[in-house]
């Protein structure tokens, strides 16, 4: 673990990709089977075990130290995991105490741990490892893990151990399950490449390039086939035969994640074998409903029939990669397309449809469907398209993000200016600056006007900009309460953000009514008063014209 | 006399009023007994300076011959008197020349001791404990989060890491004043032979400890060498140089820092550090609260860094503590940082 530890360690501060791999594949070339495997798994995220709550380990060290000095130290270092590494007491056991335990010992022990053994197990790892050790396990048991690695870059050093392409672990990486011990044996040259046995393996997914004005210029409209980008998840639905003859299928999420127990109400719907890329929406009387709806139906721990009767799932296909085990992904894009037409017709399953090709001959035309989808074919279904997608006709299916193939073309964002009332230090890298913004619109009050808060940011602006803000927010503090400052907010002094968002809803949780989605910075408006700033019938006519999503 | 009609904090720094003197006073004053030489605590334009030869030769090397009206150099365990009072200096194992002031009146005798850490260091004496009734102590890294470990295994990462990327530069962060020599004599004693290179603000100072005595085995100025040639070596550089235009004459540098605050994740990243190292010339958590119970005293007069944990943890054991409000004092690695906490700038 301590070994593991130090590559996870060393990987949080490496910015360079290259440098990532080589401190990747030294780790795979020095540490022995099952550990290096194991490894593999935390990267890309294939290990599954119970998560242990935040809770749990702040009880933890609760029970070692005193309270003040640790809301003192978390207070400083901004991170839970990283507080309590840090600040666990240092080993007081006896020399010949056991060894810190291995990544295969803390792996398999978790796999089985019953919860009520959790709290004592991870003490005694806690006693037993150095400090990094402490904080990688306990990044990896609260599922914390995000060290800039992805899943395609750990698959990527493992094939350089063999001098292979990632595109062919890819391949056979499907049929494979931790620790990998076929894997590294192919790799290293000591057996046959391994053959993928699951009857519904997932497919690597292709990605698309977010477009850019200037890139219409050198792009041809004939070339390309458009869709609607549709406001739900992206899975792989893949139905296959198992050596009894039976049919199983699987829903993936683009990353691969087997997320089929979440639907069982779909599962049914498919009859043949086939892979089919598609969008998992919630249908209501033949409705799409908003993401805001369909979250509802997502991190649920049990799937109740009332869940499946209030949110009934639903596919919106747009590609087939494999029918009756032939794989069509070799196949250009309207090849595909017409087989999946075909498959869908035969299935003819009110619980999957087709997601419908948009008719355009040229860039502005594309432009004008996009702004006003309705109009365009998307019906009464509009709200929940969230752009288009631009796919060439003649592109194979590539794993990844292939260059050119396929683009994404958002809506534009909703954008007003708000002014900063609020700001609250953030978390990890941003431990020392405020950088968590609330910010409010002007409102009739019972004397004038008055600012009401109306969303929190933490992203959009640069590292300069945050800079700027902090600085802002130091120099302009009226009221303190704990980590948050509140800060000037006058029709004549303060700082005005211009905030884009995705999307609206009522809210009877914000005292302004109403909610934004995915709010974030976009521009800093020095130059403007906050007496210019939006007010909340802006907010209220934006929402009307969304047409009044529930949340 | 009370302990505060003894010493006491004011806008200029720790006033001794029975001696009319200042211990590190952070604005001219007549009379001025000086810690050690960092620039925080050892200024320019004082009328008399009381102080380690170490420490007056270093502002000498930085502001020049006429830095203090007259000067007056004293040894570890040597002690004056100044009016009432009795002035003595120990050893405080922060950097080169650095000294804890003894100031006895009476019966009563106060220990300011500066910045100092407990923590081995090949390049000064050895930190000393005073038997006191007050101590005054830093707390730079008074959080419990800072243990600062064994400077050795950290230095054994450096040089894995050149190993590993033998075909790129290493730039190692550090303090000009202390760091950065202690930085050079633990690669040597981890036997690197090799030529460690220096950025030019680091020349004067480092020479000025090699002719108190001090090896640093076979250094060399970073500037004309041709970026080939730096592949695989070791530069010790002012960390505000690390993100500079300077660095690009090195090939695809590893941004390393020496630094106590290394242990916090985001302070590293912060200032974009690809290496850090957890070298610290300043007491750890458990250094701190170590030597507050070794001196005896009971009462503890905290000041620069985190004061409220430090302040906690007295009180926890018995002890009358509180925190000096002076300003002035930061911490040296700071020099040159992006916006820091409240905390620390404090
Ligand atoms: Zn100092």
């Amino acid at each position: 673990m301590n070994r593991f530890a130090r590559l996870l360690d060393r990987l949080s501060y490496e910015p360079g990709r290259n440098n990532k791999l080589r401190l990747i594949t030294g780790y795979f070339r020095e540490t022995p089977d099952p550990d290096r495997g194991y490894a593999l798994a935390a990267l890309t995220g294939a290990l599954s075990f119970r998560n242990a709550k935040a809770g749990l380990i702040r009880e933890l060290i609760a029970s070692r130290t005193d309270p003040e000095l640790f809301a003192l130290s978390y207070d400083y270092v901004g991170d839970l995991s990283e507080t309590v590494a840090l600040l666990w007491p240092a080993d007081k056991r006896a020399t010949n105490s056991p060894p810190p335990p291995t990544l295969t010992e803390v792996v398999a022990t978790l796999n089985t741990l019953g919860k009520s053994e959790l709290p004592a197990q991870l003490a005694r790892w806690l006693d037993e490892l150095d400090e990094t050790g402490r904080w990688a396990l306990l990044k990896l048991v609260t599922g914390g893990l995000r060290i800039g690695v992805s899943a395609r870059l750990a698959k990527t050093a493992a094939a350089a151990l063999g001098d292979k392409d990632a595109h062919d672990t890819e391949l056979v990486w499907p049929g494979l399950a931790p620790p990998y011990l076929d894997l590294f044996a192919w790799l290293e040259g000591r057996a046959d490449k391994p053959v993928n046995r699951d009857p519904a393996p997932f497919n690597p997914v292709m990605l698309a390039h977010a477009i850019e004005d200037s890139d219409f210029a050198s792009l041809d409209p004939a070339a390309f086939a458009a869709e609607w980008k549709w406001d739900g998840i992206r899975i792989q639905a893949v139905s296959g035969r198992d050596e009894n003859g039976d049919l199983v299928t699987r829903f993936y999420s683009r990353t691969g994640e087997d997320i089929t127990g979440a639907f069982p109400d779909l599962v049914t719907a498919f009859r043949e074998p086939a892979a089919i890329d598609g969008e998992l929406l919630v249908l209501r009387e033949g409705r799409v409903q908003t993401f805001n709806v369909l979250q509802q139906r997502l991190n649920r721990k049990s799937v109740t029939p009332k869940l499946i009767r209030d949110y009934p799932a639903h596919l919106r296909a747009y590609d087939l990669l494999s029918e009756g085990g032939k794989d069509l992904r070799e196949l250009p894009l309207i090849e595909r397309r017409k087989r999946l037409e075909s498959f869908v017709a035969k299935l003819d399953d009110p619980r999957i449809d087709l997601s419908p090709q948009i008719a355009f001959k040229s860039w502005d035309g594309l432009a004008a469907a996009r702004t006003d989808p309705s109009s365009a074919g998307a019906g009464d279904d509009t709200e929940a398209v969230e752009g288009v997608m631009l796919k060439r006709r003649d592109a194979p299916y590539v794993p990844g993000r292939p260059k050119g193939q396929w683009w994404k073309w958002k809506r534009d964002p909703h954008i007003i200016d708000a002014v900063l009332m609020y700001a609250q230090r953030g978390h990890g890298k941003r431990s020392s600056y405020y950088s968590d913004y609330t910010f409010g619109v002007w409102t009739k009050g019972d004397d004038g006007d008055m600012l009401v808060p109306v969303g929190k940011a933490y992203f959009g602006f640069t590292d300069e900009e945050l800079i700027e803000i902090d600085r802002f927010v130091r120099r302009h503090t009226i009221e303190r309460f704990g980590p948050v400052r509140e800060v000037t907010h006058e029709p004549d002094q303060g700082l005005v953000l211009e905030v884009a968002f995705e999307g609206l809803a009522r809210s009877t949780r914000h005292k302004s009514g109403v909610a934004m989605r995915f709010p974030r910075i976009s521009r800093l408006r020095w130059d403007k008063p906050p007496r210019d700033a939006d007010r909340l019938e802006t907010l209220e006519r934006m929402l009307k014209a969304e047409g009044e999503a529930v949340s | 006399m009370r302990a505060h009609d003894i010493l006491m904090p004011g806008p200029g720094g720790l006033y001794c009023k029975p001696g009319d003197f200042y211990i590190d006073p952070v604005r001219p004053v007549a009379r001025a007994l000086i810690t050690h030489g960092h620039s925080d605590h050892a200024r320019a334009g004082h009328g008399h300076v009381l102080a380690t030869q170490e420490t007056l030769d270093m502002m000498r090397l930085r502001y020049g011959e006429t830095f203090a009206g007259s000067t007056q150099a004293i040894g570890y365990g040597e002690s004056v008197t100044i009016g009432k009072v009795t002035a003595s200096f120990h050893p405080a194992g922060h950097v080169l020349g650095s000294a804890q002031i003894a100031v006895t009146c009476g019966k009563t005798r106060i220990v300011a001791s500066g910045d100092y850490k407990d923590a081995r260091d090949p390049t000064c004496m050895p930190f000393e404990i005073v038997p006191c009734d007050i101590f005054i102590t830093e707390a730079t890294f008074g959080l419990p989060v800072f243990r600062h470990g064994d400077a050795a295994g950290e230095i054994d990462k450096l040089l894995r890491s050149v190993a590993l990327f033998p075909e790129r530069a290493h730039i190692v962060g550090a303090y000009s004043l202390g760091k950065a020599q202690r930085v050079i004599a633990l690669l040597r004693e981890a036997r690197h032979d090799a030529p460690i290179y220096l950025h030019g603000a680091m020349e004067k100072i480092t020479r000025y400890y090699e002719s108190r005595g001090i090896d640093l085995g076979d250094l060399r100025l970073a500037k004309g060498v041709a970026k080939a040639d730096l592949a695989g070596t070791i530069t010790l550089a002012p960390p505000s140089s690390l993100n500079e235009v300077w660095s690009r004459r090195f090939p695809d540098p590893v941004a390393a820092f020496a630094s106590g605050w290394m242990r916090v994740r985001a302070r590293a990243r912060q200032r974009g550090v690809e290496l850090p190292l957890v070298i610290s010339d300043h007491a750890d958590w458990d250094g701190l609260c170590a030597t507050i119970a070794a001196t005896g005293a009971g009462e503890i007069w905290v000041t620069h860094g985190q004061e409220d944990a430090l302040v906690h943890w007295c009180k926890t054991k018995g002890l009358a503590a509180r925190p000096l409000a002076l300003v002035g004092y930061g911490d040296e690695d700071e020099e040159n940082a992006l916006p820091t906490t409240d905390t620390s700038s404090a």
